[in-house]
């Protein structure tokens, strides 16, 4: 490998010999195009005219005046395919074109990254499947539609937990038999070498403008950016500009399901600890054996016992402070941002907005949250639907 | 000297190969795949390969992951892993000529790490294990555990698949010890009746890269397939999925589940 694969000692690449080679391969396209001027400006067209780049950094006036500070939302739910999953799916996608790649496949939780993966092998015709745990595609199913109308095999995954981490699971397997024409357009900052470094580089756009429309309204940089952390990939991607302005807090929200002191959530950086899963090292929930334990929250996209390994490391050396909001106080949210902005978030963002919540009431009404609406909340009206009855 | 390099020099002298059978521990439960491990090594395995069951397995196929999930719904623990591979060291030790069985251990990178590297392999080594293998470590990643490998005399073993380059084939060769397990097809485990007809030509290419006995393991399910691998140059065959595969198909008659383990095997054993 060329580039550094660690951060810190987290990362690396912990997979079967057979999908090494690949993984060099994809590395190699990666630096070969990352700065190619021809790569660029076809992918910052496509940002722009086809996903609607750069996304708003809204004032929620009525937000902030039940907050009691300013706060900013940064609009990744505008983003086309209504998540910031888009800018990830576009970059890798147009990768896999440059590199000839015949096939797509992909993994997904809430149904966000399997859309976006579905709409750009729409748009440059290659052949997509997505797995998906069955369980996640009870509960998003809106997304299903979406995906399988764009043309993408959807593959019902039923090992495990039925979720996200058995989805990575069996697009693995199925790399690992296809890797010569396939292309794996994984979905966070998790995985192995390079993926934490190249999903890092197509969401970092969030970060670059959040920063200049801050900037420009306020004069001046925030005092706390704030996202919602499963794998992570909005979270890196809003943080990473801002990683260097030490008087900015960054805020990670991890899914505390029914409660940090049960069984059932999802919050690796809070109650996990340090293991080898989908091919990184990184923080984990596991046993004392290290079998990897199941996960609950109420939001598909959260449900995961892994996590980027670039956040393992900044909870370690302590740049970013990763705090948990149940589910319950996520719904909250989520009928919140409804009832008094009009925008109805993700339950994934929800997360990110109750913390931002709790944590304005102890603010002076001056202070300034961005908090990183990474996606709309659509897929999720049909699980939600008993708060309108 | 290492268990398999005298074995392999045994066999070398007779002409003969390595036939490798591989377990899942505590597959269905612990007493039933003590007494299935048993009759594997009365039925001729030259060497045993044995799996610890993760949660996880990305780089298993269908009939090892359920192989995995039966082991963890009986509840065997890492621990108990170490206690069933004790016992099949000192029954091997009791029957075989010369104490001279190898015991590899198939292991996903989590298990090791949690336990913590050092104590890992020294259990192992305690145990009985002569080698390790573990499915999702490359060498990008063994720095993690030579050290712990070479204190514990405990041979590395690593994979060497037909995306492995000519370079790397003799990287892996250099850091390995005991043997190289060469997996056969693109692919997790399991049976494939289509065996790739690339294999002759991928094992003469490690062959030609490579100076330590080679096994080759993934999708080898019938005598056939061996006598393919082994005319190729191979010096042992390892089969996995099919072999478990018997031990699903007799859940409920652990009689014939031992009767049809100790026919596979014979038969894989006979020469042509």
């Amino acid at each position: 490998m060329k580039l550094n694969t660690k951060f810190g000692k987290f990362g690396g690449l912990f997979v079967p010999e057979t999908l090494v080679a690949a993984l060099e391969e994809l590395e190699s396209a990666f630096i070969k195009y990352k700065d190619d001027k021809k790569f660029n400006d076809e992918l910052n067209d496509l940002l722009k005219n086809y996903a609607g780049r750069p996304t708003p950094l809204y004032f929620a006036k009525r937000l902030s005046k039940i907050a009691g500070c300013k706060i900013y939302l940064k609009r990744e739910d505008l983003l086309h395919g209504g998540a910031h999953k888009t800018n990830n799916a576009l970059g890798q996608g147009l990768l896999a074109k440059y590199m000839g790649k015949k096939r797509i496949i992909a993994e997904t939780g809430a149904g966000q990254h399997g859309a976006a993966v579905a709409m750009i092998g729409a748009l440059f015709g290659i052949k997509t499947e997505v797995f998906m745990g069955s369980e996640d595609i009870r509960r998003q199913r809106a997304n299903v539609l979406r995906m399988k109308l764009c043309g993408t095999k959807v593959i019902s995954v039923e090992s495990g937990s039925r979720t996200l981490k058995d989805a990575i699971n069996e697009a693995l397997r199925d790399w690992i038999a296809n890797v010569q024409d396939t292309f794996y357009l994984f979905g966070t900052v998790a995985g192995p070498h390079p993926y934490p470094t190249i999903v890092k580089h197509f969401q970092k756009v969030i970060g670059e403008e959040s920063k200049k429309q801050i900037l420009d309204t306020e004069k001046r940089l925030p005092d706390y950016v704030i996202a919602c952390v499963g794998g992570g990939s909005n979270a890196i991607g809003i943080f990473n500009e801002f990683l260097e302005d030490k008087n900015v807090k960054l805020i990670g929200v991890e899914p505390a399901g029914h409660g940090l002191n049960t069984n059932k959530h999802g919050a690796t950086l809070n109650k996990g600890s340090i293991g080898v899963l989908h091919g990184s090292m990184s923080y984990v929930l596991q046993d004392s054996d290290g079998q990897i334990l199941e996960t609950h929250s109420v939001s598909a996209g959260l449900d995961y016992p892994g996590v980027g390994p670039e956040h393992s490391f900044l909870k370690d050396v302590k740049r970013v402070k990763y705090e948990s909001i149940t589910d319950k106080e996520a719904i909250n949210a989520f009928k919140l941002l409804s009832e008094v902005e009009g925008i109805m978030p993700a339950l994934e963002s929800s997360h990110a907005i109750a913390y931002a919540m709790k944590l304005a009431k102890t603010l002076d009404k001056n202070k300034v949250i961005i908090i990183n609406l990474s996606g709309r909340g659509d897929k999720d009206l049909e699980q939600m639907e008993f708060l309108v009855k | 000297m290492s268990k398999y390099n005298i074995l392999f020099q045994k066999l070398k002298e007779q002409k003969k190969h390595a036939f490798i059978p591989f377990f899942v521990i505590g597959d269905p439960d612990y007493q039933t795949s003590l007494t299935v491990v048993k009759k594997a090594i009365d039925s001729g395995a030259d060497a045993l390969e044995l799996g610890l069951a993760f949660s996880d397995p990305v780089a298993d196929g269908v009939v090892i992951q359920a192989a995995d999930k039966r082991a963890l719904d009986s509840s065997i623990k890492v621990d108990d892993a170490f206690r069933f591979i004790a016992e099949i060291r000192e029954y091997a030790n009791k029957i075989t000529s010369e104490c001279l069985l190898p015991i590899g251990l198939l292991v996903y990178c989590n298990l090791v790490y949690k336990r913590g590297v050092e104590k890992f392999y020294s259990d192992a080594k305690k145990a009985g294990v002569d080698s390790i293998l573990i499915a999702d470590m490359p060498l990008e990643e063994s720095g993690l555990v030579l050290d712990a490998a070479k204190n514990n005399e405990i041979d590395q073993i690593f994979l060497v698949t037909q995306t492995s380059s000519n370079e790397r084939i003799k990287e892996i060769n250099k850091l390995s010890f005991g043997f190289i397990y060469l997996v056969s097809v693109l692919g997790v485990t399991g049976a494939r009746t289509n065996f790739s007809k690339d294999v002759s030509a991928f094992i003469k290419r490690v062959k030609e890269n490579s100076t330590l006995p080679v096994c080759v393991g993934f999708g080898i399910s019938n005598k056939n397939q061996v006598k393919e691998v082994i005319d190729a140059g191979a010096d042992g065959a390892i089969v996995g999925s099919a072999v478990v595969k018997l031990i699903e198909n007799n859940l409920g008659n652990k009689e014939k589940m031992l009767v049809d383990i100790e026919s596979f095997i014979s038969e894989m054993k006979k020469e042509p």
